[in-house]
């Protein structure tokens, strides 16, 4: 139990909270004189710290991959969920899995991987927890085919401040559920999941790559051809201009049969193995103006030249088709002290119009987005605060220290709402606060859900506190009781 | 909260008439539409602040009493403008001071205690208010507006330039004081800014207005600075003035 000042991976804002874990802390029960108290039962332990809460509130927060504020709580308590990472069961014939929450996805993978089973959804680095994924309702490459994270989830244990703890089910707690999966954690804590699995025979992918000229042709190659494949993206290269705007380079990848392998390494141990690098860590001296508008020009330059025009049939390991940023150990750190941010956002099927302006407007402006990339997403589910809805969705890497980068994404949030898109909650850490509840028409609904979770709004985060939206009570308390009629007559 | 490219939800002035205050409020207040509280002494004059930062910005604007003189009184306004900026104070601005009027103060009444007495007595008690409020939300930054004045203190001032002096140093120690607890300290240090404190006297050179030291402020406010000289070029005069022979300090004109 410690103070101690906590960032996003996005390294802006850094705000100071008492960190906690379950367990660690002093219970208010006495085991010698209640024997129902259990201090290895993770639900006990976080119903002990959500009471001991003090008056600004507590969060959980994982390996602190989400960009902006969302697992910070200054002055607050953050429930610190990485030592509940244990894989509790496996059920190989029904590919699924009992974990704790704070378990991370690269343990899951390099354990489960080798048994032929794959998480259902992979996001774009392995080192985020399966209590954040559902938080954030993450999605992956495979959401045109497979949806979010908590499409996945069977099952998820809550302790609630309001309804104590919960077996959620999307059959059962229909409500519940779906408020907790993309609820940012304000719902309550999520501390185990029982989570869908995919059968795979092997831990490698195969890739078709196509490189485009401009962005009619990588939406065009994405539009007819993600439905052929689990996995899909495109690289954008934001620095490209007139007629090569939007030239891509286009993945597009399934898991890899046996017999994509060559014959030497079809044995399943050799085709299951999932042993990605330890990752290098950035170097510590990496100058912080290393990422400017020239060196991005020339990464893209040089990524877009590699890029053959066509490539198919190339059978890659997953960790290099799904996360080549993990390579690289804390990456944000080179983004300089001042930090980056991520700007994403979805706008619905028909508003190419507006994605194509907002491309143009970062181009024109040299805003120099180290990653951009662009991607179809497919049906939604029915989380209120979940993320993706059907349409195109552009993520960009933006350093925080270019000049006119509050009014230029000011106005893209203008512009994204105006098409009825909407940003991503975990990514952000700036949106124009007044324009949340046009982002997310169920913020509502979902408001009143969690004032039956969490009645007291013990559940707060940086992000709550910034986006008053997010804090605000489900309905409006009622007036006050005239004070007159109690105390008049009598005296 | 403020967010990842440092707009703010919530502004403190504390000498809400402040004319550099107010110029900060307004650019501070500006992109979020925050809350801007201003505590003065004065009500009407207070109320006629309000009016033209609610004319000028997008901000919610609520005014509050507040006396630095009256010590006792600093720790319920703090509170106070928490609950009117409904929560979190992102940004404190101690903004009062008096001038005073050297020949006058010198030749007798109370006017140089009243300087020292404001300026440096009620900086460091609203200061440490202001802190510990800071420290218990675990963010927020104060911002203090010393003088270049306090800097080496000159013949021609040295009541108000003394009391800067002190205030500087007391908001340089509790800077220090308060790292790893996620509350900050800016202190802005201008040189001659031509507002209503010094109408009628000549410009000093590198005189600057309230709006650049305003930018200059919101500037240093984003990029994490600790000292911001306004204008920035007075940092490396007074590097030489620090270390002018007495004799030669003493003879530098007003």
């Amino acid at each position: 139990m410690a103070n101690r000042p906590l960032t996003g991976w996005g390294r802006t804002s850094p705000t100071v909270a008492r960190v906690v874990t379950p367990g660690a802390q002093e219970t208010a029960h006495d085991p010698a004189h209640d024997p129902a108290h259990d201090p290895a039962d993770p639900a006990a332990a976080i119903g002990d710290l959500i009471r001991q809460a003090g008056p600004r509130g507590l969060i959980a927060r994982g390996l602190g991959r989400s960009y902006g504020d969302a697992a910070q709580n200054a002055g607050g308590d953050v429930v610190l969920m990485t030592g509940c990472d244990r894989i509790l069961e496996v059920d190989l014939a029904g590919a699924t899995a009992v974990v704790e929450a704070g378990v991370s996805l690269d343990r899951v993978m390099r354990t489960l991987v080798p048994l032929g089973l794959w998480p259902a959804v992979s996001p774009g680095t392995r080192y985020v927890t399966v209590g954040g994924a559902i938080g954030s309702d993450i999605h992956g490459k495979g959401h045109h085919r497979d949806g979010t994270f908590g499409a996945h989830v069977r099952s998820m244990e809550v302790v609630t401040p309001g309804l104590g703890p919960l077996t959620l089910t999307p059959e059962d707690t229909p409500d519940e559920f779906w408020a907790t999966t993309g609820g940012m954690g304000l719902t309550g804590i999520v501390h185990r999941a029982t989570i869908e699995l995919l059968p795979v025979e092997t831990s490698a992918i195969r890739v078709d790559s196509w490189r485009t000229d401009d962005l009619d042709e990588t939406m065009a190659l994405l539009a007819e051809r993600d439905r052929l494949y689990r996995y899909s993206v495109a690289w954008i290269d934001c620095l490209a201009r007139g007629s090569s705007l939007g030239r891509s380079i286009v993945e597009f990848g399934d898991h890899a049969t046996l017999d994509d392998l060559p014959a030497g390494r079809r044995q399943p141990e050799r085709a299951l193995r999932f042993n990605p690098l330890d990752s290098v860590p950035a170097p510590p001296w990496a100058p912080s103006g290393l990422l400017n508008r020239w060196t991005v020009a020339a990464f893209n330059e040089f990524w877009y030249r590699k890029a053959r025009p066509r490539l198919e049939g190339h059978v890659v390991p997953a960790a290099t088709f799904f996360h080549p940023l993990d390579m690289v150990d804390g990456w944000n750190r080179i983004y300089g002290a001042r930090g980056f941010l991520q700007y994403q956002f979805v706008l619905p099927d028909g508003q190419e119009a507006t994605l194509r302006r907002i491309i143009g407007d970062l181009v024109d402006r040299r805003v120099a987005s180290f990653l951009a990339v662009l991607k179809r997403f497919g049906p939604s589910n029915p989380a209120p605060l979940s993320f993706p809805r059907p349409g195109w969705t552009l993520a960009l890497d933006l350093p925080v220290a270019y000049a006119g980068l509050p009014t230029l994404l000011d106005g893209m949030d203008e512009l994204v709402v105006e098409a009825g898109g909407r940003i991503y909650l975990a990514k952000d850490s700036r949106v124009r606060p007044d324009l949340l509840e046009q982002m997310y028409p169920d913020l509502p609904r979902w408001r009143e859900i969690r004032d039956r979770m969490d009645p007291g709004h013990v559940m707060r985060s940086d992000l709550s506190r910034r986006l008053p939206a997010l804090a605000a009570a489900g309905r409006p308390a009622p007036p006050p009781e005239p004070v007159a009629a109690l105390s008049g007559g009598e005296a | 909260m403020r967010d990842a490219l440092g707009a703010v939800q919530s502004v403190l002035v504390l000498g809400g008439t402040s004319e550099i205050g107010l110029a900060i409020a307004a650019e501070l207040a500006g992109p979020r539409a925050a809350t801007v509280v201003l505590a003065g002494r004065d009500p009407d004059a207070l109320d006629t602040a309000a009016c033209a930062l609610r004319q000028g910005t997008s901000a919610k604007v609520e005014t509050l009493p507040f006396d630095a003189g009256d010590t006792a009184s600093h720790d319920g306004v703090v509170a106070e403008a928490a609950r009117l900026a409904g929560g979190d104070l992102d940004v404190v601005v101690v903004a009062f001071g008096l001038l005073g009027n050297q020949a006058e103060d010198e030749a007798g009444g109370d006017g140089a205690v009243r300087v020292a007495t404001t300026n440096y007595v009620g900086a460091v008690s609203a200061g440490l208010a202001v802190a510990r409020r800071l420290k218990e939300q675990g963010h927020g930054t104060l911002v203090a507006l010393s003088s270049v004045a306090g800097e080496r203190v000159r013949r021609a001032n040295f009541i108000y330039g003394s009391s800067k002096a002190g205030m500087d140093g007391f908001f340089q120690g509790l800077g220090d004081a308060l790292a790893g607890t996620g509350a900050r300290v800016l202190i802005v240090r201008p040189g001659f800014v031509r507002t209503r404190m010094t109408a009628g006297m000549a410009d000093a050179p590198m005189a600057t207005t309230a709006e650049a030291v305003a930018a200059a402020t919101v500037k240093g406010l984003q990029t994490g600075r600790e000292v911001v000289w306004v204008p920035g070029a007075l940092r490396a005069v007074f590097a030489v003035f620090r270390h002018l022979p007495r004799f030669a300090w003493r003879r530098i004109p007003a």
